[in-house]
């Protein structure tokens, strides 16, 4: 019985937390090794897949790619992960590029004894114990982890939420506001509730914002 | 390694880095300058530091003699 109990408390990994510091790592990548604090400065989207040549994977991947540009605009670094070794990184982006047409442009971490998947709880031993889930971790400048996103192994991601999530959380930290449900870019952004009772009062009298009520108002970003 | 291949040559990237700091610069400054990502500059200085291409003093990094052999 103890045992059982001592294994049980060996399998629990605790998971990264939003709004703490992401969990710091070396790891071997197709660029080198890299380590989190190389990217301090800089927003990083740390991806995982399950696998490399794979279709669902190979889908992502050129999306990924697309939007790379896009997000190093916003100041916002890319690195993918799995556990498959560099070469199969490496041999998987050149396959890619010579039959897709899409050149791979960010480090992609092989995790072979599962460092990092294990530190961030990418493996999900429900549908996969030697494959991680298609798991995002928004990691802002200051390396604070912002945004995680789960998917199953059978449903590729979409980029244009990928984007619209920095895009999103970057104008939060703007602007000090916050953005409604499918909120996009030149959308009315929304002001946190007041919180006293004399807040309140001023807010539902504010010229500068739309109010349905006290505590929900929108306005404009300028 | 990225920047130093198994036989002891560097990479053109590499030498790229190494000519850009025949005077000490910062990691920001060798970004600019080469127009690489930050984070890939600071991993190659990481990794030339550690093959004694380069040396970093309060927080610029400049060309050794070893280095130099290198371009």
């Amino acid at each position: 019985m103890e045992h059982i109990q001592e294994s049980q408390e060996k399998q629990i990994q605790p998971m990264p937390r939003l709004g703490e510091p992401a969990p710091q790592f070396e790891a071997v990548t197709t660029h080198g090794t890299l380590k989190l604090e190389d990217f301090k400065g800089s927003w990083l989207i740390l991806f995982s897949h399950p696998a490399d040549f794979t279709p669902v994977c190979t889908t992502e991947f050129i999306g990924f790619a697309q939007i790379h540009e896009q997000l190093r605009e916003m100041n916002c670094e890319l690195m993918g992960l799995s556990i498959d070794s560099v070469y199969s990184h490496i041999a998987w982006a050149r396959n890619v590029e010579e039959k897709l047409g899409q050149k791979i442009t960010f480090p992609i971490i092989a995790d072979l004894n599962k460092e990092v998947a294990t530190k961030y709880g990418m493996l999900m031993p429900g549908e996969s114990k030697t494959e991680t889930s298609r798991c995002v971790f928004v990691i802002d400048d200051k390396q604070i982890l912002r945004a995680m996103i789960y998917y199953p192994l059978s449903t590729g991601r979409n980029m244009d939420e990928m984007l619209r999530l920095i895009q999103a959380l970057q104008t939060t930290d703007k602007h000090g506001v916050a953005t409604p449900a499918n909120w996009r870019p030149g959308d009315k952004v929304i002001v946190p509730p007041p919180n006293t009772q004399e807040m309140a009062e001023e807010r539902v009298k504010d010229k500068a914002v739309e109010c349905k009520d006290w505590y929900f108002c929108k306005k404009e970003l300028e | 390694m990225a920047c130093v291949n198994p036989d002891g040559t560097v990479t053109e990237s590499a030498k790229a880095l190494l000519n850009i700091v025949q005077n000490p610069l910062t990691p920001e400054e060798i970004s600019k300058l080469v127009g690489q990502p930050l984070f890939k500059v600071r991993s190659s200085l990481r990794e030339m530091a550690q093959a004694e291409l380069v040396k970093e003093e309060a927080g610029k990094f400049s060309i050794t003699e070893k280095g130099k052999e290198k371009i």
